[in-house]
């Protein structure tokens, strides 16, 4: 009897949370998978198999989504460890003004998306932007960087880079700093160099942080919407799709059962890369 | 930090992705509610409105007062001509008084409709789209059949089959139409010795002229997608002349763009104005398109009659140096214009005032209506009420629509006469325009986006 009681006990405790969790996060996401199999309007739907998930592999812009999701996500997960990597160790040295260019760094993860893809879209307008004025003046022809269907989500993926290092700098910083002094005295005694110091004390020790990022930055990649809409609406043509945005033009269309089947593809497609990514990382991360 | 347990850790991302799914179906439920409520807060408003009407009566008319009201859409334009609509009846009819109520526009307005047609809360009358969205409103049961009211005799045709359900016509115009064609540069042309094209053939022929002379033929507004449809919307007129019934054997299933060649001439047409745009097309937007035009920048831009008023208030003095001409077709037999018709006034089936709202609707379509709605609301078009005149102080690019109108040569569009449209040729348009795709690879893209609309709505046939 007290056994049981004491089991019971220790649920108790975790009941309202579980409750939150379930109307919050479970029921919607059961019923999402459920509205995938129907055509639905606001007020009524009617069950049509896989359908959707038909339709939806149809469309003609799914196999560029597919493939400028994953370049998208990938190229700005790279740029963001690469980058953060190098701001932190470089926010990490003893040099002046270090918390003034902390929050320098910091500043465009907190300005609006939106705001940044406009700004961004018009400073590379192929005649009239900077970018592009600015290239005149120094003697070369800049070429259409939101245009142009072979560089426009590279440009993209550059502004989200741009917009989002700052976030990983901050990680690399903490994780940095979290590296007990020891070992660098141990590498001093030792005899080794800055770069000694780099390749063997912090790319290794900040390991957690690289994870970090890599997985947050993945992961925001894959469903990254926001930043190409304001800059090119998927466009020229369906130059720049990617799955979320095809998603939301068919909300947008009205077509609720086909966006709701995306969604779900959506979500298998991120975790059936994220999952075993997150996996293979853990496994290999060393101790401190 | 340090091993985390992976199975926590893809848990968590899916409870974000979850999380994502859950946000989006909230919205929708919201939006739900949103609709419904506003409803329910009209029902103070009509038990107010009979003590409103009740003080005034004197004992000088021998009629009753009655007091109706009218739901018309927020902006400002829909809001003054309203006014002027309600205060000119006002004069007319002492006896009856308009309360005016508004409602949002766009995809939310459209509930707003739904819904009070559901709960029979509607208006005694309101102003609505005309085409398919009027069709979606289930008229049969919604809306009073206007077809034996005087007005129509005094409604030119074309603009019937866009209020007609089932043989009954609902509606009665409200504004002015808008053209869907080609605005010129008078300057380039003159300046060229060029002549207003009667054929497709004449027109491209233009194109190589001013190509020729270093100038822009064609500006293309690409940054906002929409601009790109123009083309191939503005040619319904020629597809309509050459296969009559392919509204109806499209929204059947019948016909396809990519089958019938007078649609898929259409896609073609846009094909063949490649080369001939702004080179920085993808990244204009429509009002840079608008200056370049005014400022003779280009010579040429497809686009609705709806933004001669933007040039106006943008620049007054080179609204002059431009004009108008409907999209060519391929012989000069058959030359017409695409027309974007004006939404329509309509009466809730269910009205208890139904004589005073019919007197209401026919004033609305009458020249006197038409002559209060303009003084307030600059027209984009002829009216389709017979004999109203444009104001003197419109520009002249809007009066070279007027032979198209005088001689019967206009066609609604395609999206007036059936309710499939699909979502896509936006996209389908830019990449056609840009020289990225071809015209029947486009054409069959377009049919199959067309399936997904035809899908959602129920139709028969697909």
């Amino acid at each position: 009897m007290s056994k049981i009681f004491k089991r019971i006990y220790t649920y108790q405790f975790l009941l309202p949370a579980a409750i939150v969790y379930l109307v919050i996060f479970v029921v919607p996401t059961g019923l999402s998978f459920f509205f995938s199999l129907t055509r639905w309007t606001l007020s009524d739907w009617e069950l049509i198999g896989f359908d959707n998930f038909v339709t939806f592999f149809k469309e003609p812009s799914l196999s560029i989504g597919f493939r400028n999701t994953f370049i998208f996500a990938a190229v700005t997960c790279l740029a963001k460890v690469a980058g953060g990597l190098l701001l932190g160790v470089f926010l990490t040295s003893k040099i002046r003004s270090r918390n003034y260019l902390r929050s320098i760094v910091f500043f465009p993860t907190l300005v609006s998306t939106i705001a940044v893809g406009i700004v961004f879209s018009m400073m590379m307008h192929p005649t009239t932007g900077l970018l592009n004025t600015t290239l005149a003046w120094l003697g070369f022809e800049g070429p259409d960087w939101l245009g142009d269907t072979r560089i426009a989500l590279l440009s993209v993926a550059f502004v989200d880079v741009w917009r989002g290092i700052g976030f990983a700098t901050v990680i690399y910083i903490a994780g940095i700093l979290a590296i007990p002094a020891e070992y660098s005295e141990a590498l001093q005694i030792d005899g080794g160099n800055a770069w000694n110091k780099f390749w063997s004390i912090i790319v290794p020790l900040s390991r957690p942080a690289t994870n970090s990022v890599i997985i947050l930055s993945f992961i925001g990649g894959l469903r990254s919407f926001d930043l190409i809409w304001a800059m090119t609406r998927g466009g020229p043509g369906f130059a720049t799709d990617v799955i979320a945005s095809i998603i939301y033009k068919q909300y947008q269309g009205g077509f609720y059962g086909l966006a709701t089947a995306g969604n779900v593809i959506l979500f298998i497609f991120v975790t059936a890369l994220v999952f075993p990514l997150s996996r293979y990382l853990n496994r290999t991360e060393v101790d401190l | 930090m340090r091993q985390t347990r992976p199975w926590l850790a893809s848990a968590a991302s899916a409870a974000l992705i979850a999380g994502l799914l859950a946000g989006c179906g909230g919205n929708n439920d919201s939006n739900e509610e949103n609709t419904a409520s506003p409803s329910a807060s009209t029902s103070p408003s009509a038990s107010e409105s009979p003590s409103a009407s009740a003080s005034p009566s004197a004992s000088e008319k021998p009629k009753e007062n009655v007091t109706i009201t009218l739901l018309t859409d927020n902006t400002q334009d829909g809001v003054a001509g309203a006014k002027a609509l309600i205060e000119a009846f006002e004069a007319i009819h002492p006896n009856i008084k308009i309360e005016h109520e508004t409602r949002p526009q766009g995809s939310e307005g459209d509930n707003f409709v739904k819904t009070r047609l559901a709960t029979g809360d509607m208006n005694d009358v309101f102003f609505y789209n005309s085409g398919s969205l009027m069709q979606a409103l289930n008229p049969e049961q919604n809306l009073m059949d206007l077809s034996n009211e005087p007005f129509e005799a005094n409604i030119l045709d074309s603009f019937k089959p866009t209020v007609t359900f089932g043989g009954k016509q609902y509606g009665a115009p409200v504004g002015s139409t808008m053209g869907g064609g080609w605005f010129y540069s008078k300057k380039i042309y003159s300046d060229l010795g060029l002549t207003v094209p009667k054929t497709w053939s004449e027109l491209m022929a233009n194109n190589d002229k001013i190509k020729e002379a270093g100038l822009t033929p064609i500006i293309g507004s690409y940054k906002e997608t929409w601009t790109s449809q123009l083309i191939v919307l503005a040619d319904y007129y020629n597809v309509q002349a050459a296969a009559p019934n392919f509204a109806a054997d499209y929204t059947a299933n019948k016909a396809k763009y990519a089958t019938t060649p007078a649609a898929l001439r259409s896609f073609e047409k846009l094909e063949e104005t490649v080369g001939y745009y702004n080179k920085d097309l993808l990244a204009t937007t429509y009002d840079a398109g608008l200056k370049m035009l005014a400022e003779s920048k280009g010579a040429h831009y497809p686009m609705l009659t709806f933004a001669v008023p933007a040039i106006v208030q943008n620049s007054p003095d080179l609204i002059d140096d431009i004009g108008f001409f409907a999209q060519p077709g391929d012989s000069a037999d058959s030359n017409g214009l695409t027309v974007w018709m004006p939404g329509a006034a309509y009466i809730y089936k269910n009205t208890k005032h139904a004589e005073e709202a019919k007197l209401f609707v026919n004033f609305i379509a009458s020249v006197e209506g038409v002559t209060a709605l303009s003084k307030v609301s600059k027209p984009s078009g002829p009216y389709v009420v017979k004999g109203a005149q444009l104001p003197d102080d419109t520009p002249q690019v809007v009066k070279d629509m007027l032979p198209y109108y005088d001689n019967n040569q206009t066609a609604p569009a395609l999206e007036f006469l059936s309710p499939i449209k699909g979502p896509s040729l936006e996209q389908i348009t830019v990449e056609v325009g840009s020289g990225k795709r071809k015209a029947a690879s486009a054409a069959e893209l377009y049919d199959q986006d067309v399936k997904k609309q035809a899908q959602q709505l129920g139709l028969d046939g697909w």
